[in-house]
This record gives structure tokens, C-alpha cells and sequence, in this order.
């Protein structure tokens, strides 16, 4: 065990004195900023506002368009239905329009759906085209119900809207968007497990391999066990990472909150609400904010925080585990990238079970399989514990996280022994069990 | 106990080829033992066993009466062929590091660093990294990490290759005075002068069968041709070579010497010398008698091209 601390402490110090560690966790919360800075200002940046060009033959449309003009918008519509179809064409370019829309004169106004044309040089935005058809269309509804002599006022009273409110068997009012919330935060922290995997295994790997270039490893495999020194290393090298980790967190903070401070420019997704729409909505839902955040309290915080722990270290260290495996089998990282996307697949597919299935039915067949398995459980069970779940899948999930976690790292290690050997004899039963005791 | 290391019919095997064939060896306690064998002979692979890096397929290794286990890690010294160490770390980081996996205590290595990088001359070199340092020096620390943890056993795979004369000598002399202070040592090297100088025991292995063990003298013993280098002034050189092959082989020798002398090469077979003597001293004056004894790179040579099958 002694053996172990002692790689462990090497491991980690040998990482953080590493000179790029040192500029990577400095620079990097420097550059994550100066992005978000920059995002944040270009936000503020007004767009430049696109004119259209309105050649309404019927006369119905125009209208309609030039009351979306307003100070500020992303479009401006310019009524030119007097001007002939074809001088408008040719002169797009010349007059430096975005695009034409043509509405031709039809019998039937049925007719209209189909004939209506936007011509334009670049194709346009799929927004920009679904908010003309919205407006054309409600146009043409109107006009239908006009034609058919309804009463448009009587329809739109007919017209209901159900709000269906989610009461428990308990008796007390639940509240909608909890299910979001709770996704959002098993999501944050799945995504937080992935990213973590993503930027650390390859530290792993790396430091596996020091020892074949390094040609150290006849003297420090006499002196340990192999399982020793990978048990060693992933501890190790984790345990910088998550210094790393905690060093950015705090920069990254302390950086956008002086940031904001000081430039004035809001950053993130608050940048776009105008303070008095803020404002508005705080007036608005207080009531219903209480409500939220009491709810939140009655969420299994306590498992989600433990929960997170144990399997950001159980998911962390069993895919360390397959670095080290690829390590341990190769002699240098170059010879490495082919085995790597089968590492990287269960993990992606472990966040698209958790963002639509476990989304869907957190209790459903396919969710609860999938926090079982080792490759996908850290992600998968993350996203379902707000949804509260059973202690005893809890318990059989991390069971066999850790189990697959000394798997693979004994698995490892044999690599590794044989590795050194480079040609070795087919491993019997036999050997295998020899190998084990050894 | 007078053996600290026994080898019972160790057999290797990777895939097909036979690296090791029954070999059983006898390493006796405060010896130094030479590992000889040409290169793909089955040496790294007994080394290998010895440190437990891998495992025989069969056959056992005792080592000071005890079948070998993990905890002997801590009682063995190896200095492997293929030199190396952490390059970005610094020299006596390094060698802490790696005396405590040897079981040391932080304390009691650093003892031990002091006293040995005073010894070596090399103090100043502990807050180096290794990729500051020549090949040489680096090797002067893989010295002293081998042996930092007074290992009963010494195992050397070519201790002199990559240092310059002067250096060779100062390993050599602290191999010589680690075995006066009772640590046994393998040695295992191409180098036959170096064999001839430090082994008293010595072990063939050749195309993974071992061909010859034993105190360096005994297997010189057993080489002998009982031939000697003779020089004799005479006057009647036709009577002397008469006299001398009536009983003896002959061949023409070529020493030096300060006498205008007759050189000759005299197999006796198992004739007393005295009587080649006597024979000698009738005929003329003799200025050079000397027993032909092989050297270990004979021996080597003689042994390893008459099994070339």
C-alpha cells in the first residue's frame, strides 16, 4: 500500500511541476474568458438590419409585413408592389436588397399557397422563412374564415388553451420544468464526467507510456507490481487533474465576475434580457420562483451530490483504466489514436441515452440497463438520480463500476508485463491464473 | 547454506522458442559469478526470472533458502543492460523515489545517498535533472540506485558499457569492495577481460542450455591441453627435437623474449612436467618455462563454435 502512496505522490508531483500543466492552468481560464468576453460583446453588437423587398400583387400581405418593421428588427420590408416584377429582380443587386417577395394575383386565395416566391441571392435563413409563411399564412386563414363568412372573434373565444396542473398523490402542487430542471442538472454533471474523461485520459496514457521512453521500466518493474504502478499512475494523474479542475473553476469565476465588473459587458446567457424584461419576469413569477426553488430543496440533493462524487471518481478511473491499457500496449502515443474512438463511443452514447431516453422514461427498461453497465453507468445514473432511484441500483451500478475499474486495471497490468517482452506465448488458463497469483 | 542463489531446471519458452532449457545454476554466497553467453543465448531471459519480471514455465528459483517471492524484489540489486531513468525528474528525487520502492526509508535513503554520492564524487549533482546530464554520468546514478538498498544480490547486465577507462575502473573497484562487504554478484558481459579479472565463478549459457559452471580455476583446469611455452638456448637443435618428440607434441611457439632462444609449444599429455623438464635441462639452457593456461575468452570461443550445431 506504502508502494502505491509512493507512486501516487510521484505521479502528481511529477505532473504539476510539468511546465505545460503550469501554463495550461493558467492560460486556459484566461482564454475560456477572453472568449466569452468577446462573445458577450459581440451580442451587444446590433445586427445589420436586412431590407426586403414586398411585391404584392393582391394587396392583402403588404400591410401585415410593414407593421413587423420596427426600431431595432433584423428586417426591414419595403412595399414596392407598384413597381414591375421583373425591373425588381434585376435590380437586387443594384439596390442592395436581401430578397424579393413575390405574392401574385390568383382567383382563389388557395390558391396563393403555393405561388408565392422569395427570390434572393443567398439563400435565405430557415427562421426568416418560417416566419414569412406564419405571417402569410395567418393572413390567408383570416381571409378563408372572412370569405366564409365566420366570425373570426367568436373563433378566436372558441379557441381554448389547457394548463394542466401536476398535483402529487401527497397533496401538494408540483410544478412543471422540474423534470427540465432536474435533466438540466443530471445533464450538467454527466457532461462535466465526459469532458473531465476526455481532457485527463490522455494523461493517463501518456504517463503510462513514460516509462518504455524513458527506458526505465526493467528497473521499476523488478520493483513493483505492475497493478502497483497503474493503480499508482491513474491515482496520480487524476488526482491533477481534478487540482487543475478545481484551479480553473476558481479563475474561471473570479475572472468573468471581474469581468462583468469591470467591462460592463454581460456575460453569458443573461447578456440578451434587457433589464426591464428582467425585471418584468421577476415581477411576474416571484410566486412561482418560491415555489421552484422550494421544490428544488425537496430534490435528493444529498444523493445527487454523493451520487456525482462517486461516479465522476468510479467513471473517471475506469476510463482512465482503458488508457492505461492502451498505454500499457503501445510504446508510443502515436501508435495510439486508432484505439482510441472505441474508448470514446460508450461515452458519447452514454449521453444520448441520457439526453432522450432516460428524458423520456427515467425508470424505463432501457435507462435502468444502461446505469447498470460500467461504461455508461457514471453518465446515465447521474442524469437519473434527481428522478429519485432505488438504493439498491445505486448500490449494484457502483458495485460493478469498481468492479470493471480493477478489471481493467489488472487487465492492464498484463498488458504491460507482456508488453515489455514484446512477443509473448499465448496465454493458457493456466498462465492466466499463474499471472493472477504473481 | 553456501549457495545464495539456486537455479533448479528453469525452463522459458516464447511461443516456439525455447529460450531457456532446463538451466540450473549455482550462484555460491560472496561470489562474483559471471553470466557468460553469446547475444540471444538465454542471459536476459535468466535475469529476468531472477527479478521476477517474468515467471519460468517451470522449474524453481531458491533464493538464501527461500523459494523466490515478491518481498526478494527488496533484497536484489539490478542494474539492466537497457539503461534508463526518469528524465525529467531530478537526480536525487530520482533516486529517493526509487530507493523507497526498494523499501527503504526516506531517511535511511538519503543516508545512504549521501554516502555514496560523496563516494562517487558527485554531490553536486542532486538537484540536476537527468537530461542535464552525459550518458556516463547517468549511469553513475543508475550505479547508485542499484545498489543504495544493500541488496544481498547484485545482478549487473554489462556494468562498464558507455563509461570511459576511468570510470570503468571506479565501478570496478566499488564491485570489488561491495564483495568484500559480502553482497554476492551476477555479472553478465561480453567483456572477458573484465570476467577474467573480477569473476571467481563462471557460467555459460549457450543457445539456452547452460555448458559449463563452476570456480573460474576448475573450468581452466578443465581446459587445459597441458601444453608449455618453452624457450631453451642449445647448441644441438636436431638432438633436442629428437629427444622431445619421442615423447611429446611439438609445434612452434611465438613469445617474446630477450634471448636468442628456440620457441617451442610442448603438449605433455599426461606426462609430470619434470620429465619435459628433465629432458629440457640435457640438452641446453632454458630460459622460459610456462604452463599454457586458457584464458575465458578461449574458453568462450572454443565452447561456443564446437556446439554450433
Amino acid at each position: 500500500m506504502s508502494i502505491i502512496s509512493l507512486i501516487i505522490k510521484r505521479e502528481f508531483i511529477a505532473k504539476v511541476r510539468n511546465k505545460s500543466f503550469v501554463v495550461m492552468t493558467f492560460l486556459s481560464p484566461l482564454l475560456f474568458v477572453a472568449i466569452a468576453v468577446f462573445i458577450g460583446y459581440l451580442s451587444t453588437m446590433k445586427a445589420e438590419t436586412k431590407r426586403i423587398a414586398i411585391h404584392d400583387e393582391t394587396g392583402f400581405f403588404a400591410a401585415d409585413f410593414l407593421k413587423e418593421n420596427k426600431k431595432g428588427a433584423e428586417f426591414k420590408y419595403l412595399n414596392l408592389s407598384e413597381i414591375d416584377v421583373k425591373a425588381l429582380k434585376d435590380s437586387i443587386t443594384k439596390e442592395n436588397f436581401s430578397g424579393l417577395i413575390v405574392i401574385p394575383k390568383t382567383n382563389k386565395t388557395k390558391d396563393l399557397e403555393s405561388k408565392i416566391e422569395f427570390i434572393s441571392n443567398n439563400s435565405p435563413s430557415i427562421s426568416f422563412i418560417e416566419g414569412t409563411q406564419k405571417i402569410i399564412g395567418t393572413k390567408i386563414t383570416k381571409l378563408n374564415l372572412e370569405e366564409a363568412k365566420l366570425d373570426t372573434l367568436k373563433i378566436q373565444k372558441a379557441q381554448s388553451e389547457v394548463n394542466i396542473h401536476l398535483v402529487k398523490a401527497s397533496g401538494e402542487e408540483s410544478l412543471k420544468g422540474l423534470n427540465e430542471i432536474k435533466i438540466a442538472i443530471g445533464g450538467a454533471f454527466g457532461y462535466l464526467i465526459m469532458m473531465f474523461i476526455i481532457i485527463y485520459g490522455n494523461m493517463v496514457m501518456r504517463s503510462v507510456i513514460e516509462e518504455k521512453t524513458n527506458r526505465i521500466v526493467e528497473i521499476i518493474i523488478s520493483s513493483v507490481k505492475p497493478f502497483q504502478l497503474m493503480i499508482g499512475k491513474i491515482v496520480g494523474t487524476s488526482l491533477a487533474g481534478i487540482l487543475q479542475f478545481i484551479i480553473w473553476a476558481i479563475i474561471g469565476l473570479g475572472l468573468m465576475f471581474a469581468a462583468s465588473t469591470f467591462f460592463g459587458v454581460n456575460v453569458g446567457p443573461t447578456a440578451r434580457i434587457s433589464p426591464e424584461l428582467m425585471q418584468s419576469a421577476q415581477h411576474e413569477f416571484s410566486g412561482t420562483a418560491q415555489m421552484y426553488i422550494t421544490e428544488l430543496w425537496n430534490l435528493p440533493i444529498a444523493s445527487i451530490i454523493i451520487g456525482f462524487v462517486i461516479y465522476f471518481i468510479g467513471g473517471y478511473f475506469l476510463y482512465s483504466s482503458f488508457y492505461a491499457a492502451i498505454g500499457a500496449a503501445v510504446d508510443n502515443q502515436t501508435d495510439s489514436q486508432q484505439f482510441l474512438l472505441p474508448i470514446l463511443m460508450p461515452l458519447i452514447l452514454s449521453v444520448y441515452i441520457g439526453f432522450f431516453t432516460v428524458v423520456n422514461d427515467p425508470h424505463g427498461t432501457v435507462a435502468v440497463v444502461f446505469s447498470m453497465i460500467p461504461l455508461t453507468s457514471p453518465i446515465v445514473m447521474l442524469m437519473r438520480i434527481p428522478f429519485g432511484v432505488p438504493w439498491w441500483q445505486i448500490a449494484i451500478s457502483v458495485s460493478l463500476l469498481f468492479a470493471a475499474f480493477f478489471l481493467v486495471v489488472w487487465f492492464a497490468a498484463k498488458i504491460y508485463r507482456v508488453g515489455i517482452l514484446m512477443y509473448g506465448k499465448k496465454p493458457t488458463w493456466k498462465e492466466l491464473y499463474k499471472w493472477l497469483k504473481y | 547454506m553456501s549457495n545464495l542463489l539456486e537455479v533448479h531446471k528453469v525452463v522459458k519458452q516464447y511461443g516456439d522458442y525455447v529460450a531457456l532449457n532446463e538451466v540450473s545454476l549455482n550462484v555460491p554466497k560472496g561470489s562474483i559469478y559471471g553470466l557468460l553467453g553469446p547475444n540471444g543465448a538465454g542471459k536476459t531471459s535468466l535475469i529476468r526470472i531472477i527479478n521476477q519480471i517474468t515467471m519460468p514455465d517451470s522449474g524453481e528459483v531458491i533464493l538464501d533458502g527461500e523459494k523466490l517471492q515478491p518481498k526478494h524484489v527488496q533484497t536484489i540489486g539490478y542494474l539492466p543492460e537497457e539503461r534508463g531513468l526518469y528524465s525529467s525528474m531530478k537526480v536525487g528525487e530520482q533516486c529517493l523515489y526509487l530507493a523507497q520502492m526498494k523499501g527503504l526509508s526516506k531517511a535511511e535513503a538519503k543516508k545512504q545517498l549521501d554516502y555514496w554520492f560523496d563516494r562517487l564524487g558527485i554531490q553536486g549533482w542532486w538537484n540536476k535533472k537527468i537530461q542535464e546530464l552525459s550518458k556516463g554520468m547517468a549511469q553513475k546514478i543508475q550505479f547508485v540506485v542499484c545498489v543504495l538498498h544493500k541488496p544481498k544480490l547484485l545482478i549487473f547486465d554489462e556494468p562498464f558499457s558507455g563509461f570511459d577507462p576511468v570510470n570503468a575502473n571506479v565501478i570496478k573497484d566499488e564491485i570489488l569492495a561491495l564483495k568484500e562487504q559480502g553482497s554476492t554478484i551476477i555479472f553478465s558481459t561480453h567483456r572477458m577481460e573484465s570476467v577474467e579479472e573480477l569473476c571467481d565463478h563462471i557460467a555459460l549459457i549457450h543457445k539456452s542450455n547452460k555448458l559449463i559452471e563452476g570456480k573460474v580455476g576448475d573450468v581452466k583446469r578443465q581446459f587445459k591441453t597441458n601444453s608449455f611455452e618453452v624457450g631453451i638456448l642449445t647448441n644441438n637443435v636436431e638432438g633436442l627435437m629428437y629427444d622431445i618428440t619421442q615423447k611429446f607434441t611439438v609445434s612452434p611457439a611465438n613469445f617474446k623474449s630477450l634471448n636468442d632462444d628456440l620457441k617451442l609449444n610442448i603438449q605433455i599429455g599426461n606426462a609430470a612436467p619434470n620429465e619435459l623438464l628433465n629432458v629440457l635441462t640435457q640438452r641446453g639452457q632454458v630460459t622460459h618455462f610456462v604452463e599454457k593456461i586458457p584464458s575465458v575468452n578461449d574458453i568462450f570461443i572454443q565452447t561456443v563454435t564446437e556446439n554450433k550445431v
